[in-house]
């Protein structure tokens, strides 16, 4: 279980507009597999965007990420792709789910991309991680017919579909009330304990952070305490 | 690899939205339909101007004309000496307008690859006589059949059948002007006085029309032999030949070539008619201007409305590449969106033009120059069928390739982070 499955090398990212501002100072650290951790910081201390930095969504940034002993320097936004698809599934703040498809189907999506199992497969799988989150029965709805709390726990059992190594989350409770925040942790706990799912959640809610293994704190764009 | 899954999102995102895809359709429907119409009419209507000349003119005439020598008696005698001859006031000689060993030059010319056919023609100066007056006119000996296949005389002919001329002796074709003037109606027997003085009766028959007032009120067409008969000359009395030949382009090598041969005068169309040649390079240069700037105008168009709906899809594209698709995958979906709406609004828009050239088709124009035309023309000419679907696919391609590149190209973070 002491496999690092991410690590960060000295990462340093500036906004150049209008005028040069550091927003991450040499970040350094790593993550375990099986680890549930979060990041925590005042509102702009960088630690969104160190997450988009994280799950590759972002790669204008210095310094070198490697993810599951793969440096993901001089990759090109194809293998990226496939890195995203592959090891990490994101949840983020608005759920971002495609209105256009079903429930269903906006989770298997990720999955049809991959192409690893049959589309049968992949539809039964896709039940499974509905199931686990206590919504199968909404699978055939669209989106814009659920509560945003059920719309999140969809955009969780969309980044589960490929079984990543890590799942990452920008405030994925920030836009819920008490009770479906509450919903949503449980869920995260459950997977850390009981799958073994690695997890890394940003997030300004001290007590939701609280309750997390381990808490990486920063502030002005570099880490405090981890 | 994963075409079948890119297949189904892009179908997915299009049904989702099928209003706005249907009006994205919809502007490349209208284009292509205004494209084909427009240059379909436009051709049809510069068709109509060439064929007013282009039907009538034989290619390439061949003639005599009566002129004095260009080689007087005097300076062939005096050819190797060191004289120079003044001569003035030179006559021609009298002379027959007939094309001498007209039977051998027709049969000589049958045999000729570029030619597509001959008209014989014999032109008699007459007076048509009406009452105690008489008006002066031009009787045209014909041969109908080949008048009919070379220079679509039938469609001049407003009245009567032209196969009349070869079937009833004595016949008359009349010009519409001048039987006006004779008040003469069909079946009715009219007096012709040839230049000669003599006197013939022949039988009305049909109108003709040209549409060239001028040429109405004088000319009449009857068959080759009877205007030989009236001339008073043998059955191989011809003044003119009609050549058409397989290419226009042809006429003023051919007319040179056949002049040198035959020892006769020759005309080509083009020098003939040297300015219906400006204006008709001309107005094709107007439908050309004018199908380009269509062309541009609805690509435009099209691009613009395909633009918009990719921007307006950009959320979809980040989420796609967050949860793992590639650019060139976001690029595929997109360009395959594109080109759906470029493929269905087009072939709405085949059928647009056609059904909308059909309808222009049927709305009556008469005019009393075009006798034959009762509808504005119409060129269906597949040709624009064609450049409006390539056009179609290629702006579609193009107005989903650029933006979606762009999209593909971003890192999603941009595209959330700028909500």
């Amino acid at each position: 279980m002491s496999q690092i499955i991410l690590e960060a090398q000295g990462i340093s990212k500036s906004f150049h507009d209008p005028v040069t501002i550091p927003v991450l100072k040499d970040i350094s650290f790593t993550l375990m597999k099986g680890e549930f951790a979060s990041i925590i910081g005042k509102s702009g201390c960088g630690k969104s965007t160190l997450l988009y930095i994280l799950s590759t969504m972002d790669t204008d940034y210095e310094g070198n990420l490697i993810i599951d002993e793969v440096s993901m320097q001089g990759k090109n936004e194809g293998e990226l792709a496939v890195v995203r698809n592959e090891k990490i599934g994101f949840v983020f703040q608005f759920h971002y789910l495609l209105n256009e498809f079903s429930v269903l189907e906006n989770v298997m999506l990720p999955g049809q991309k991959l192409g690893k199992y049959s589309p049968k497969e992949i539809k039964e799988r896709a039940y499974q991680k509905l199931k686990i989150l206590g919504i199968e029965n909404e699978a055939l709805k669209k989106p814009n017919q659920l509560s945003g709390g059920q719309k999140q726990r969809v955009a969780i059992a969309r980044a589960l579909i490929n079984d990543p190594l890590i799942i990452m989350g920008d405030e994925p409770t920030g836009n819920l009330d008490k009770k479906n925040s509450e919903i949503v942790f449980d869920i995260f706990k459950e997977l850390a304990d009981v799958y073994g799912q690695s997890l890394l959640i940003v997030t300004h809610d001290n007590e939701f952070a609280s309750r997390t293994e381990r808490i990486i704190e920063m502030q002005d764009g570099a880490i405090l305490r981890m | 690899m994963n075409i079948k899954l890119i297949q189904n999102i892009a179908i997915s995102l299009l049904l989702a939205r099928w209003r706005q895809t249907l009006v994205a359709a919809i502007g490349v429907t209208f284009s292509i339909t205004m494209f084909i119409t427009l240059l379909s009419f436009m051709s049809g209507l510069n068709d109509l101007l060439d064929g007013l000349i282009l039907n009538r003119t034989p290619h390439v005439r061949l003639y005599k004309e009566i002129k004095a020598s260009d080689q007087q008696p005097i300076d062939v005698h005096s050819k190797n000496t060191n004289q120079y001859n003044f001569i003035r006031s030179i006559k021609p000689k009298s002379e027959r307008l007939e094309i001498q060993n007209s039977a051998a030059i027709i049969k000589n010319l049958k045999t000729d690859p570029r030619v597509l056919g001959i008209a014989p023609k014999v032109t008699a100066q007459v007076f048509y006589n009406v009452g105690v007056i008489e008006i002066t006119g031009v009787i045209n000996g014909i041969d109908p059949e080949a008048e009919n296949k070379l220079f679509f005389f039938n469609d001049y002919v407003t009245e009567g059948n032209f196969m009349d001329l070869k079937n009833i002796p004595n016949s008359i074709i009349l010009g519409k002007g001048a039987a006006e003037k004779m008040l003469a109606q069909i079946g009715d027997v009219v007096q012709i006085t040839s230049s000669k003085g003599e006197r013939i009766s022949l039988k009305v028959v049909g109108f003709f029309q040209s549409g060239l007032q001028d040429l109405d009120n004088v000319q009449s067409y009857a068959s080759i032999s009877t205007t030989q008969k009236l001339l008073g000359e043998s059955n191989n009395y011809i003044t003119d030949l009609q050549v058409k030949l397989n290419d226009i382009l042809m006429a003023p090598d051919v007319a040179k070539e056949y002049q040198r041969i035959y020892e006769i005068q020759a005309i080509d169309i083009q020098t003939a008619n040297s300015q219906f040649e400006t204006g008709s390079s001309v107005r094709s240069l107007i439908s050309y201007a004018v199908g380009i700037t269509l062309l541009i105008v609805a690509g435009f168009g099209i691009y613009n409305i395909l633009n918009m709906m990719i921007y307006e899809k950009m959320d979809s594209i980040a989420i796609l590449k967050a949860i793992g698709f590639s650019g060139k995958d976001v690029n595929r979906i997109f360009i395959l969106i594109a080109l759906s709406i470029g493929i269905f609004g087009g072939i709405l828009g085949l059928l647009g033009g056609f059904g909308l050239s059909a309808i222009i088709d049927q709305i009556p124009f008469n005019t009393s120059s075009l006798p034959t035309v009762k509808t504005y023309p119409i060129n269906y000419n597949p040709r624009y069928y064609l450049i409006g679907t390539i056009f179609a696919i290629i702006t579609t391609y193009l107005a989903g390739y650029f933006p979606s590149r762009k999209a593909s190209k971003i890192d999603p973070v941009i595209i959330i982070r700028g909500k």
